[in-house]
């Protein structure tokens, strides 16, 4: 298990360098440090001299891979790749183009998006394994179809309507809870239940659908047909034998997304004014913070692959018959 | 009239090109006719095949680029005038109201806001003014619901004529075809005995129908879907973004497929290095969350086309190529999920015995992979274009909605939402234009999504995963 463990981690080094240079491919060979000192600078009528500023103030003045001017080691260590890229792989994130600390930035706005996608995560497997549980109770009937159908319509519906639509209904025309905001400790709670409502339901259509048809290809094995023949009761059929080994597959397929919780939701972020890495990372786009942007693509792949990590690992714990080597 | 040729065009009749191909071929083999012939036997996909047309034939006939002539005094030398406009928008400017001043709600003739008037005293008078092009017809603003409900009445008759002509023609090329008596054919599709749902398609096409026929009616003296901030009437906004929302939809596809079944077939087929390469290249490109990698795509995207301005000889060609650039970006993160099926799918078939057959007749592997290989993957291929479908469409909306997705002076459902998110906290609210794009949006997605497991099912029911 150690070992596989050490092999994985050392396979996902040259993914994460992979990803370092697409990013850096992206943002630094496409368009020229230059480029973005224009950009930022607006466009038209900036002198040479504003835009050698910029580039020193942040650190874009070097050579992009070699830089010929430095002696030993610093021929290759002095430069845009590896000052910008090449220290991101020891979470080194540096600082952003208005002068931040992106590490501490991140590691404040990572608990704001926990508070909505932990719950949202944890509260929807819930409803979505109970609701697709007895819509599989209730397969073949008129009742079944009726879900599936509901499931479909659901599905096809934006996200963003369900966002407007619970803002809407629950902030102004019900005056429940406020519109957006954000508020420290528990005073929080009141901002968050809306996001949390929307984000369940919105995942709702999708999620009951995909875990119906994996329930349903559970009963028809024969272990199902098996239980029944011993007299089990369809109650218990349901519970004990079809519920337990559909949650396989969907368990494990959890575990992947546990890491990327983290990074929040963009959309839900920026709809409710919640201070998480979502709206980070907004806030970067928009005000074209190229710094910002490198170091979330950069943890994003990261986290994914410590996910994939995690799902392994996950096979080993729900199924005994496969282990790691 | 001189035509324009804009790059999403070009790739979008391709596609059709294509399409036709594939039909003609499809035609005359029956293993390949027989998935599509199952697929419009269900009446719930036979309806959502006829909505999926609708759109398309809205698509393309916004896809028909010109440079409008301009009257020239003269009338000797013919002059072109610098905008770019479609055949959609040369059909719907001759029946849509025209633009007014501010917002104004469905069927309403009087603005949103109030103005400064001058009434027949001569006073100064704080009212609605009435709208300078919907109910201008109208001399007596009580009888506005009257005038809907004739012209909605004798919209509904012009529709029903014209769905009973179109009728009786494919009913009349029916009998001809299959040689049977038209009563007979006609007593089959009402009872629904006719091999293909016949009678959801004659049904669902008699509602576009009549719904068209209704707009004819009413669009040229009411704003049906209400206008928007600077006027503009919605319901034009809204059927000019079913272009933008298809492009996404197919083009994301097209642009990404060469890429997935080559790298996807040869990874699986050759094995050893050249395996291992094509999956390291789609791990790291996996392993980019996909909205991360879209964002920071799209920002040097913004930073290109802000140094690089004076390339686009107008606002259409640069909007345009935006829309071109976003379709790359999403397929090159769309690419990796089929290229992994192909890539397993590839290594099963490997090992059957026609690919050992081919080889030991000593045909070259890029013989056995496109006679043997390829043909025997397209199910896939197929099954994950329609199901990728309307993941774009919505993805579109909520790019858009970020600022990262198509150019802001394209019509797209997301520029639609993005535009209105304040609307809805007005006094009173102005939901019409959220309310248009919810509609066109969720009935497209919606049918895709039906087509979609109608194609999954009839390819192979067994494919649960690619969802």
């Amino acid at each position: 298990m150690s070992d596989y463990l050490l092999r994985r981690l050392l396979y996902a080094f040259p993914i994460l360098l992979g990803v370092n240079i697409i990013t850096f491919f992206l943002f630094f060979v496409v368009n020229s440090p230059d480029d973005m000192a224009r950009v930022h600078l607006g466009n038209k009528y900036v002198t040479t001299d504003a835009i050698e500023k910029w580039k020193g103030d942040r650190g874009y003045d070097r050579p992009l891979f070699y830089n010929s001017e430095k002696h030993g080691r610093d021929k290759l260590l002095d430069t845009i790749f590896y000052a910008k890229t090449v220290k991101l792989f020891v979470f080194d994130f540096g600082q952003s183009d208005s002068g931040r600390d992106i590490g501490y930035d991140i590691s404040q706005r990572m608990w704001p998006s926990l508070m909505i996608t932990l719950p949202i995560l944890i509260l929807g497997l819930f409803l979505t394994i109970s609701l697709a549980l007895a819509v599989a109770f209730f397969r073949a009937t008129y009742l079944d179809t009726f879900a599936v159908i509901m499931c479909v319509c659901m599905m096809s519906i934006s996200g963003l309507f369900y966002i407007i639509g619970g803002q809407y209904l629950f902030s102004k025309l019900l005056k429940i809870v406020p519109i957006s905001g954000f508020d420290d400790g528990f005073l929080a709670i009141k901002f968050l239940i809306l996001p949390i409502v929307v984000g369940v339901v919105g995942g709702l259509g999708n999620g009951t659908r995909w875990y119906r048809t994996i329930f349903l290809e559970e009963v028809n094995q024969d272990y199902v047909r098996t239980a029944r023949s011993k007299g089990l009761s369809e109650k218990v059929v349901f519970y004990g034998h079809v519920l337990r080994n559909g949650m396989i597959p969907i368990l494990t397929g959890v575990v992947a997304l546990l890491p990327s919780l983290f990074l929040g939701s963009l959309i839900t972020e920026a709809f409710f004014g919640i201070p998480g890495l979502g709206s980070y990372t907004i806030e970067a786009i928009q005000s074209q913070d190229f710094s910002i942007v490198r170091a979330m693509v950069f943890l994003g792949s990261a986290l994914y692959i410590l996910g994939l990590v995690l799902t392994d690992i996950s096979y080993t714990f729900v199924d005994p018959r496969i282990s790691l080597r | 009239m001189s035509f324009v040729f804009l790059t999403t065009d070009v790739l979008l009749f391709l596609l059709i090109a294509i399409l036709l191909v594939y039909g003609i071929y499809a035609l005359r083999h029956e293993h390949f006719f027989r998935p599509w012939k199952q697929v419009v036997s269900k009446p719930f996909s036979m309806c959502a095949v006829v909505v999926l047309s609708f759109y398309f034939l809205i698509a393309i006939l916004d896809s028909v680029h010109f440079h409008p002539t301009i009257e020239s005094s003269s009338g000797e030398d013919i002059q072109h005038s610098t905008r770019i406009t479609s055949v959609l928008d040369l059909v719907l400017g001759s029946i849509i109201a025209g633009t007014e001043k501010t917002y104004s709600a469905p069927f309403s003739i009087y603005a949103f806001t109030k103005e400064t008037l001058v009434d027949e005293d001569g006073n100064m008078v704080r009212e609605y003014p009435r709208l300078k092009h919907a109910g201008s017809h109208l001399r007596e603003p009580a009888s506005r619901l009257d005038d809907i409900l004739n012209r909605s009445v004798v919209g509904i008759g012009k529709g029903l004529t014209g769905w009973i002509f179109f009728c009786a023609i494919i009913i009349f090329m029916m009998s001809r075809i299959q040689k049977l008596a038209i009563r007979g054919i006609v007593k089959k599709i009402i009872r629904g005995q006719s091999s293909l749902s016949w009678r959801t398609f004659f049904l669902s096409f008699g509602i576009i129908c009549v719904l068209v026929g209704i707009g004819l009616q009413l669009c040229p003296h009411y704003h049906v879907l209400g206008t928007d901030q600077v006027g503009n009437d919605i319901l034009y906004q809204a059927l000019k973004s079913a272009r933008t929302g298809l492009i996404i939809g197919t083009l994301t596809t097209l642009v990404m497929l060469p890429f997935a079944i080559i790298f996807g077939v040869s990874a699986g087929y050759f094995g050893g290095w050249v395996d291992d390469s094509i999956q390291y290249i789609y791990t790291t490109l996996s392993s980019i969350p996909s909205v991360l990698l879209i964002a920071a795509s799209a920002l040097m995207l913004d930073v290109y086309l802000a140094n690089n301005s004076e390339m686009f000889v107008s606002v259409t060609a640069r909007a345009d190529l935006r829309l071109l650039c976003l379709c790359l970006i999403l397929g090159v993160t769309t690419w990796t999920g089929l290229c992994r099926y192909l890539r397993a799918e590839t290594l099963k078939l490997r090992e059957s015995a026609y690919i050992d057959a081919s080889r030991a007749f000593g045909a070259v592997p890029w013989t056995t992979i496109w006679k043997h290989v390829v043909p025997n993957v397209m199910h896939i291929v197929t099954i994950s274009i329609v199901l990728d479908f309307s993941g774009l469409v919505l993805a579109e909306a909520a790019l858009s909605y970020l600022n990262i997705g198509v150019d802001p002076s394209m019509e797209s459902w997301g520029n639609m939402i993005n535009g209105a998110r304040l609307e809805l906290a007005r006094e009173p609210v102005v939901w019409w234009s959220l309310f248009a794009a919810f509609i066109f949006m969720f009935i497209l997605v919606l049918a895709a999504n039906i087509f979609a497991d109608a194609v999954r099912d009839a390819f192979d029911p067994r494919l649960r995963e690619l969802n």
